[in-house]
């Protein structure tokens, strides 16, 4: 029984490795990723669930939930299709490269030239020289082109063999390597690395960030402060830069600086920060138009929130109580205003609203004096992705090796070449063929134009 | 003389051109063919340089950037990759039918760059987020990468043509591929052309339709047309290995354009992956490319099969370029109405 059983055992293992070691099991994954890769792109991913139940309606998305396709590149399904496919290139090249060893590392490359008589990419000619002279004309040659080469005496002449390029035959097997390191740097990053973001006023700093996906906190071990924001426009309206001057402070002490802006961000201690978007912050200072119904004169005065200002002509006191974003008027959104108190002398105290978007609305309220916000100084947040990722050294050396080797794999390849001459007489004939596991046009060419190169080469001095 | 005016001018050249290959083609004229090669190099410069002075233009507008921004300058890039590589081709294969296929996407391309409404063809400022060294490097080898998918959509089209199945027994394929056509045409309609599905309908139908009172006209031809025809057609096997050459060229520019399209958005966003429909589906096309070299390699697909495959391919290199910007994501700067 136990014999029995151990005999199996190794016949299963081998029925997996076989079933894995399968090209239409790679073709069939190629185009089942490609197909499902599909959905993710037209359902919008890593929303919130009431902007899915609104689009999708109830029953749809429960059934898109089950099936994970609202972050469907990190369901469990797409996940074990790419594990599959990295199972299925492991495999595929352990199987073949087993076979292409022997091939690919010989010591002692050997040739056959009857291997050689028979191939198609051959040449024939005469040539009117001895074949003992030719060995010393030929060899050159032949030298020039490739990097091994061996003469070896025949019956009634030489041969001389030559080859290029065996190593390229390890080309593939360095792609399928670049896309296994790729995935482990992809790996190595969701592990150790996180994503997250900070929003800072010029003048603030934090010592910590809230990540994405499930806003925790995570304190960064320093502190980050930004010294300033600044966004530029084009005249088009279009946006032309955006600055952050950030401080990196340790106890206190700053560090590092550097401003930041797209695509050049600032890195410490592994961790790097990316410009990534920005927002409005309430004006600290504005300047007021305050027009007079009874002269018609108008006054310009800075104002602030909490200090009240002395409006000309004794019409009374304004004090800024607050700044909100969606100031509402009968129902309707009028956008940021500052909300303010204006007590007439001797007067009861009314509410006014003074929008940024629209001088003149305070005109509604017909009163002695209507007031305006006349200019006032933007003010911006930065938003910052914040972001640390040590696998990404390794995607990059992936993404080299992907490029040569698929260089390798398609432009190199490997070519052998034999040069037969037998003496006929005083003269000799003389053969030409190659082989080449890639490109075989390629290689009818280059046997083509060496056989000419050779044919028209004179035979002595 | 102003860069859009020579652009302008050089699409009617790449027509001309264009049309001179067909007509070389269908009537037997080597001097058509002939003159139609000098019209297609002579495009190729008017391309060149119409590309150099919007460069400088835009650096005498104080905006000074490399003319790779928006859709516009992207398909006119396109039209000149699809003219460099087929006139290489054309060097190496002695073959000027495959004018008669590529040439014309050429000038779609630039016609399309023209005349659709919403593509503006103003040098525009860069927005921060283009800002980068990158953006030259990703652009070019993109484009190649596609431009030789597209030169091998044509030759894998010529090959369909000239080994087209004789008719049997109707199988389900035969219904499939009307079918699959339709929806393509119409996908392509409703991204390319027009803004609502039911003129996408419109659009569709009729296409489909000529398409394939087309191919029964042409099955009822006389034989000794016909042969006449495919005759100067390159040999099928020729047409295979073209094809699949100009596909390893395309493969190995698409990845290159995958990788520094990453780079770059590890350095503009810290991440080099983040599965935004534009990234998804150049992967979804290097999937179908890998399949075609798997295919053929491992598997020994040859001839129909591997130039069914190509057309698949471009279809989604098409989707990858224009589709893309229908679906939300961080691309929209090649997008229409920019």
């Amino acid at each position: 029984m136990n014999t029995k059983q151990s005999s199996e055992n190794p016949s299963a293992i081998d029925q997996i490795w076989k079933s894995f070691a399968t090209v239409k099991l790679t073709i069939g994954l190629l185009l089942t990723l490609a197909a499902t890769s599909i959905i993710g792109t037209l359902i919008p991913q890593n929303e919130s669930p009431g902007a899915y139940l609104q689009s999708f309606g109830e029953i749809l998305y429960r059934i898109f939930s089950l099936l994970g396709l609202f972050d469907m590149y990190h369901s469990w399904w797409f996940r074990a299709l790419i594990l599959l496919l990295v199972v299925n290139i492991i495999v595929c090249s352990i199987d073949r490269l087993q076979a292409t060893w022997k091939i690919i590392f010989a010591r002692n490359p050997r040739f056959n030239a009857a291997r050689y008589r028979q191939l198609k990419t051959r040449a024939e000619f005469n040539h009117d020289g001895a074949a003992a002279h030719l060995k010393d004309r030929y060899l050159p040659v032949i030298a020039r082109r490739f990097r091994f080469h061996r003469t070896e005496d025949t019956d009634n002449g030489f041969a001389i063999y030559a080859e290029k390029g065996r190593l390229t035959r390890l080309g593939v097997y360095v792609v399928h390597l670049s896309v296994v390191i790729l995935l482990i740097g992809g790996l190595i990053g969701s592990i150790f690395g996180y994503e997250g973001f900070v929003n800072l006023a010029p003048g603030d700093s934090a010592g910590s960030i809230q990540l994405r996906g499930n806003n925790q906190i995570l304190p960064l071990g320093f502190e980050i402060r930004c010294d300033d924001f600044k966004v530029e426009f084009y005249d088009t309206g279009a946006p032309k830069e955006f600055r952050s001057s950030l401080s990196i402070l340790k106890q206190g002490k700053v560090v590092e600086q550097k401003d930041i802006i797209v695509n050049d961000p600032l890195h410490f201690e592994g961790i790097s920060f990316f410009q990534a978007s920005y927002g409005n912050l309430p004006p600290t200072e504005v300047i007021l138009n305050f027009t007079s119904q009874a002269t018609g004169m108008i006054y310009n005065q800075k104002a602030a929130i909490g200090k009240p200002v002395e409006i000309p002509e004794n019409l009374g006191t304004l004090t800024l109580k607050k700044f909100t974003r969606q100031a509402d008027f009968k129902g309707h959104n009028i956008g940021e205003a500052f909300i303010g108190e204006l007590t007439p002398p001797n007067g009861i105290a009314v509410d006014v609203t003074l929008p940024l978007k629209f001088p003149s609305f305070d005109k509604m309220r017909k009163d002695k004096v209507f007031i305006a916000i006349a200019d006032f100084v933007p003010r911006y947040y930065t938003g910052l992705q914040v972001r640390k990722d040590p696998g990404v050294w390794v995607v990059y050396v992936g993404f080299m090796m992907m490029i040569i080797g698929i260089y390798i794999t398609f432009f190199m390849s490997h070519q052998q070449l034999c040069v037969e001459v037998t003496a006929d007489g005083p003269k000799s004939q003389v053969m030409v063929a190659g082989t080449s596991n890639k490109n075989k046009m390629g290689m009818q060419k280059r046997v083509t134009q060496l056989a000419h190169r050779l044919e028209n080469l004179p035979a002595a001095k | 003389m102003n860069s859009s005016l020579i652009l302008s001018i050089i699409t009617f050249v790449y027509g001309l051109a264009g049309f001179l290959y067909i007509f070389a083609w269908i009537f037997r004229k080597p001097a058509a063919g002939k003159l139609a090669s000098w019209v297609a190099v002579v495009g190729l410069i008017g391309n060149t340089a119409g590309i150099i002075l919007r460069w400088i233009e835009s650096y005498r507008m104080g905006i000074g950037h490399a003319p790779f921004s928006n859709l516009y300058e992207s398909l006119v890039f396109f039209a000149w990759t699809i003219a460099l590589i087929y006139l290489v081709l054309e060097r190496k294969a002695g073959n000027r039918v495959i004018g008669a296929f590529t040439m014309p996407i050429a000038f779609l391309a630039m016609a399309y760059a023209s005349l659709k409404t919403g593509i503006s063809s103003e040098i525009q400022p860069l927005i921060p987020a283009l800002k980068s060294n990158w953006l030259i490097a990703h652009v070019i080898t993109c484009f190649i990468g596609y431009a030789a998918f597209a030169t091998s959509f044509g030759i894998g089209a010529m090959y369909l043509i000239k080994q087209e199945k004789e008719a049997e027994a109707v199988t389900w394929l035969d219904i499939a591929k009307p079918l699959t056509l339709f929806v393509f045409v119409l996908l392509f309609s409703r991204v390319l052309l027009v803004s609502n599905w039911a003129m996408a309908i419109m659009i569709a139908l009729p296409l489909c339709i000529i398409f394939y009172i087309g191919v029964l006209l042409v099955r009822r031809l006389p034989a000794d047309f016909r042969n006449r025809l495919l005759g100067v057609f390159p040999e099928a096997a020729m047409l295979d290995e073209l094809g699949y050459q100009v596909t390893l060229f395309g493969f190995l520019f698409l990845s290159i354009g995958i990788i520094s399209g990453a780079v770059w958005a590890n350095s503009a966003w810290g991440r080099y992956w983040g599965w935004d429909p534009k990234e998804t589906w150049s992967l979804i096309t290097w999937f179908i490319y890998a399949t075609l070299l798997h295919a053929r390699l491992m598997r020994g697909w040859r001839g129909r099969r591997i130039a069914y495959l190509s057309l698949v391919g471009f279809a989604a290199v098409l989707f990858t370029y224009f589709g893309v910007n229908l679906l939300p994501g961080l691309h929209s700067y090649g997008a229409f109405g920019q």
